[in-house]
């Protein structure tokens, strides 16, 4: 009766069906998410224009937006401490006078964002770049914040 | 207020297939512009990530079928820290109403914006009607 979407039957006892109320959780979230309309895809956004996803590695922090149609030349990137800000325009140029319409969903306008980055940063090694319309913006760590391998004696 | 109002995030909107797609991952409809001239129309589409050659452009009965695949950008080793936005191929489709000229189809990608203009087919161009006087 029990077994889960891959087709494996659960072994009975106590794990499979702490898994199993864990999988019914799954289950119960994806349906309500589904009926309130959202899908379990979508993030919480800082509802604030560009949204930003921020990776690390061990030796930088990598922040991403997605700003198609804005030029290097209209965007301008700050770092104060831990806080880097992104502020520009994005501007959609008219196309004359005789056109008409059938869909407008690109929004043109300024922005302007701060986002704190968890870990301290070294200011000197700042490194942004746009590639097909997304900016990847890579701060190096500072000394202090890189993780360091210690050895057991 | 400021001379220029503000730009507002948007949600990423997921893309309505014809057909369940058996290729995995994430699939969004692209923001459009589109509008036309007596001369022809043009489609102006958000697909940053998209490299241009990995944008396809397809007109079949005049449907219009725009796709973009993404190549994944983060580089090995990388963990998330936040999340705000997913990363996921485009696909759009439209219907026209005229007739294009396939011949004279020109498609150009700046910044990750994909402008297609799509010339009209000689007999959808209106013609002005002359009426003499009998």
């Amino acid at each position: 009766m029990w077994s889960d979407k891959f087709g494996n039957a659960a072994v009975p006892g106590w794990m499979s069906s702490l898994s199993e109320l864990e999988r019914m959780k799954l289950e119960m979230n994806r349906l309500t998410d589904a009926l309130f309309g959202r899908t379990s895809w979508q993030r919480r956004s800082a509802g604030v224009f560009p949204a930003i996803n921020l990776t690390e590695d061990t030796d930088n922090f990598y922040a991403r937006a997605e700003i198609p149609g804005i030029a290097a030349s209209d965007i301008d990137l700050q770092i104060v401490g831990k806080n880097l800000s992104i502020s520009g325009e994005r501007k959609i140029p008219s196309e004359g006078e005789n056109v008409r319409y059938h869909r407008r969903e690109r929004e043109a306008g300024k922005f302007s964002r701060v986002i704190a980055l968890p870990g301290d940063v070294n200011p000197e090694k700042i490194n942004a770049k746009i590639t097909n319309g997304v900016l990847t913006v890579t701060i190096a760590k500072s000394e202090t914040a890189k993780p360091r391998q210690i050895k057991v004696q | 207020m400021t001379d220029s109002k503000e730009i507002q995030v948007k949600e990423k909107q997921a893309a309505d297939t014809p057909a369940e797609h058996t290729r995995t991952g994430l699939l969004f409809a692209p923001a459009v512009d589109i509008f036309e001239t007596e001369r022809d129309i043009t489609v102006l589409a958000d697909m940053p990530g998209v490299a241009a050659n990995d944008i396809k452009i397809d007109i079949e009965d005049n449907v219009l079928t725009i796709s973009g695949e993404i190549k994944p950008w983060e580089e090995a080793g990388e963990v998330d820290v936040l999340v705000e936005f997913n990363v996921g191929n485009y696909y759009r489709k439209f219907t026209l109403s005229d007739v294009i000229d396939q011949s004279g189809i020109q498609a150009k990608h700046e910044n990750g914006v994909l402008r297609l203009s799509l010339p009209k087919a000689a007999k959808a161009v209106p013609r002005k009607i002359s009426i003499s006087a009998g």
